[in-house]
């Protein structure tokens, strides 16, 4: 065992200091920017889409003294019920010509999303079945005002504020718990995927037959993913850094998520250690597949159900993170693939800490296992070696010296 | 004691047996050949020898040790297939691959410069892989197959690719490595490098050993040739000579009579056929290999390397 460690540490510092001193370990840090760019492009733009698209304009067609008071009614009730409670609302001149408030809706010119007309007692209100139902109660509402202004007094509501109700903070919890799980999901995707390039250009400058002639493969497996797993640590610090710096610089500060149940302390060393969890068993996933391919055509091929298995597992950890205790939720929570997600989010929720201690023996356990796989896979395929042995087969080979 | 020694070792690949029924004994402190012609089973035989890959049947050891990887500090392999980080330093190159059989990473750099001091490429030790000649990055792959003194260096086909002067550093670290007690082990399809460096050897064909010993065994496996010109055609020491054997001109070829040069001798002398020149010639181990492999594979081999020549 002792050898083993001596010799994954050779294996991870040689790959450690070989990424860390590239040029494509600048670009790999410079990776997230161009999604985190992409994102604010597109929802400046899918922003804009929005404000164009959704300000519905009433026009009201009554007459004039009627059509001052719905617009006075709507000023004063904003000022009540909030700035955006009530739609826009535009008086039709006379002079616009046309009376009929279906030809008005009819007609290109102006894009009203709807007309209120007749008089206050008996408002007419003319649209899209969508609008009626969504507006038909503010027009009454107005209307009514409107009309018995001077007899509706709204009283003074006194107003005492507490911080969070149970309700709401268990909202902004789960919040918190996706929050993390979409966090830790990115960072796994992005960087398990890694290993399996770099076992692959082992392969193909033919170093591997001198590393698996000088020591074990297990070595070379926990090193490689090892290295990765540090590197991807020296990333996430960078990447922090540089965001805390950006959200000081911007002034936007750093976004406020509801304390998680455990506490931040603990919820962010869990995080750690759920992201390396995650982390080893996706990497040995994807050093197992670099293990069956012997080309970049393979990996790409072999990868896909990997890459698929990935999505189903976050989304059903997303999906169950709401379900607290449901059947579902505790399958995600054992699951091995979707377990460091789904932890993560009850951590937020949940402040039980056995829980944790038991999933993360678990995952470690499945980390090993699929490592044992994937070394057997690889003296099997790449070093064309295994089918002797008769005495380790099945599920003692994966326990035995390789 | 054997530093190898293998009984009835199998590999199959997909049906095909690359290794058959192989049994070896390699002494310590030998320089041992590997012979064969390309897809004969020697890389697979030293990469089962050394435990890259489990055999299929038999037992192996190495060095004393049937699990050969719990060695590895003691031994120093070179692969057919030479690989290299290309943007590795020389010097870290060499002492990488003595921490991985154990060495220190500072004590390997040291040893590095040395090693390339004495082969001539001590300027090229802070050069990266990818600015090497293909030659040079052999030397220092080879290097760092010995920076950590290991009791057993195993060679696969060291001589391909390397120019004339670059074989003739190689025989000579060879030797040197030998002389200080080291087992050398290589495989090769030139049969001139094992008959210079070798006292033993094994010829492969087909997965199978079909010789293992001693050069001068190999070689005593066929008689001397005599090459004989006469004065004379024929007179009474004509039976001295084989019976089926024919004059090229004055000249006879035969392999020397189990009775020895003495008789023959008496018999040409007594006989009066007049001797112009006599001269009797130990086979090479060519012929030996051409005996025992048989012609096909000897011809393949000749092929491949003239072909690599040609290369």
């Amino acid at each position: 065992m002792r050898e083993i460690l001596r010799a994954a540490f050779v294996i991870g510092r040689r790959d450690f200091t070989a990424i860390i001193f590239s040029k494509a370990f600048f670009f790999f840090l410079l990776g997230p920017l161009f999604p985190l760019v992409v994102a604010l492009v597109a929802g400046s733009v899918g922003q804009e889409i929005q404000d164009d698209r959704d300000a519905p304009v009433i026009g009201i067609l009554m007459d004039v003294q009627s059509s001052e008071k719905i617009i006075t009614a709507r000023e004063q009730l904003s000022k009540e019920m909030g700035e955006n409670s009530f739609a826009e609302m535009k008086i039709i001149e006379p002079s616009d010509g046309i009376a009929d408030p279906k030809s008005l809706l009819s007609n290109g010119e102006e894009s009203y999303a709807a007309i209120l007309s007749g008089t206050l007692d008996k408002p007419i209100f003319t649209g899209t079945e969508g609008s009626l139902l969504r507006l038909k109660g503010d027009m009454a509402l107005l209307a009514g005002y409107a009309n018995n202004q001077q007899v509706i007094i709204l009283p003074q509501v006194q107003t005492e504020v507490v911080t969070s109700s149970a309700n709401r903070l268990k909202d902004l919890r789960q919040a918190t718990g996706q929050a993390g799980m979409v966090v830790l999901f990115m960072l796994t995707t992005l960087l398990a995927g890694m290993v399996l390039s770099n076992l692959v250009e082992e392969k193909s400058n033919k170093i591997i037959e001198i590393l698996a002639a000088s020591i074990p493969m297990d070595s070379v497996f926990i090193g490689k993913i090892f290295a990765m797993l540090v590197m991807a640590f020296v990333g996430i610090l960078v990447w922090s850094t540089m965001a805390y710096i950006g959200l000081s610089i911007w002034g936007a500060g750093v976004p406020q998520l509801p304390t998680p149940a455990v506490g931040w302390p603990m919820f962010l060393i869990l995080g750690v250690i759920y992201f390396s969890m995650s982390y080893l068993m996706l990497g040995s996933l994807f050093l197992g597949i670099g293990a069956m391919a012997a080309t970049v055509r393979e990996v790409q091929t072999l990868s896909m159900p990997a890459t698929m298995l990935q999505m189903v597992v976050f989304f059903l950890a997303i999906f169950s993170a709401g379900k607290l205790g449901e059947p579902i939720e505790i399958f995600s929570s054992i699951f091995p693939f979707s377990s460091p997600l789904s932890m993560l989010s009850r951590a937020a929720q949940v402040d039980t800490l056995w829980h944790h201690g038991v999933a993360i023996i678990g995952q470690a356990f499945f980390a090993i296992l699929v490592l044992r796989i994937g070394v057997i896979m690889f003296r099997r395929n790449v070093m064309k070696s295994g089918s002797g042995n008769k005495k380790k087969r099945g599920l003692m080979a994966l326990f035995s010296k390789s | 004691m054997n530093a190898i020694e293998a009984q009835g070792l199998v590999k199959i690949f997909d049906g095909f047996r690359a290794v058959d029924s192989v049994n070896l004994s390699i002494p310590e402190g030998s320089i041992y050949g590997i012979l064969g012609p390309n897809g004969a089973g020697k890389t697979t035989m030293l990469r089962t020898l050394l435990g890259i890959i489990d055999p299929d049947e038999g037992s192996r050891t190495l060095l004393g040790s049937d699990d050969p990887l719990t060695q590895s500090r003691n031994v120093g392999y070179l692969p057919e297939e030479r690989g290299l980080y290309q943007s590795m330093k020389a010097v870290d190159t060499i002492a990488f691959m003595g921490a991985l059989r154990g060495m220190g990473l500072n004590e390997g750099r040291e040893k590095g410069r040395v090693l390339l001091e004495q082969t001539g490429l001590g300027h090229a030790a802070d050069m990266q892989i990818k600015q090497l000649s293909k030659g040079m990055a052999q030397t220092v792959q080879l290097m760092g197959t010995i920076v950590h003194d290991p009791k057993l260096i195993v060679l696969d086909e060291p001589f391909s690719g390397l120019d004339a002067l670059n074989q003739a550093k190689l025989e000579r670290l060879i030797r040197a490595q030998a002389a200080k007690g080291v087992t050398v082990i290589f495989s090769t399809h030139v049969i001139a490098h094992a008959e210079r460096l070798c006292e033993r050897i094994a010829i492969v064909a087909n997965g199978k050993i079909s010789f293992d010993g001693l050069v001068e065994t190999a070689r005593d496996r066929l008689r001397p040739q005599v090459h004989l010109e006469t004065e004379a055609l024929d007179g009474p020491w004509r039976n001295a000579l084989p019976e089926d054997i024919e004059a090229q001109g004055h000249w006879w070829h035969f392999e020397l009579p189990e009775s020895g040069v003495e008789p023959l001798l008496n018999a040409l002398i007594d006989g009066k056929a007049g001797i112009k020149s006599l001269s009797i010639e130990r086979p090479g181990l060519h012929d030996a290999f051409v005996a025992i492999a048989g012609e096909a594979v000897a011809a393949e081999m000749d092929d491949e390397i003239e072909a690599g020549e040609l290369l």
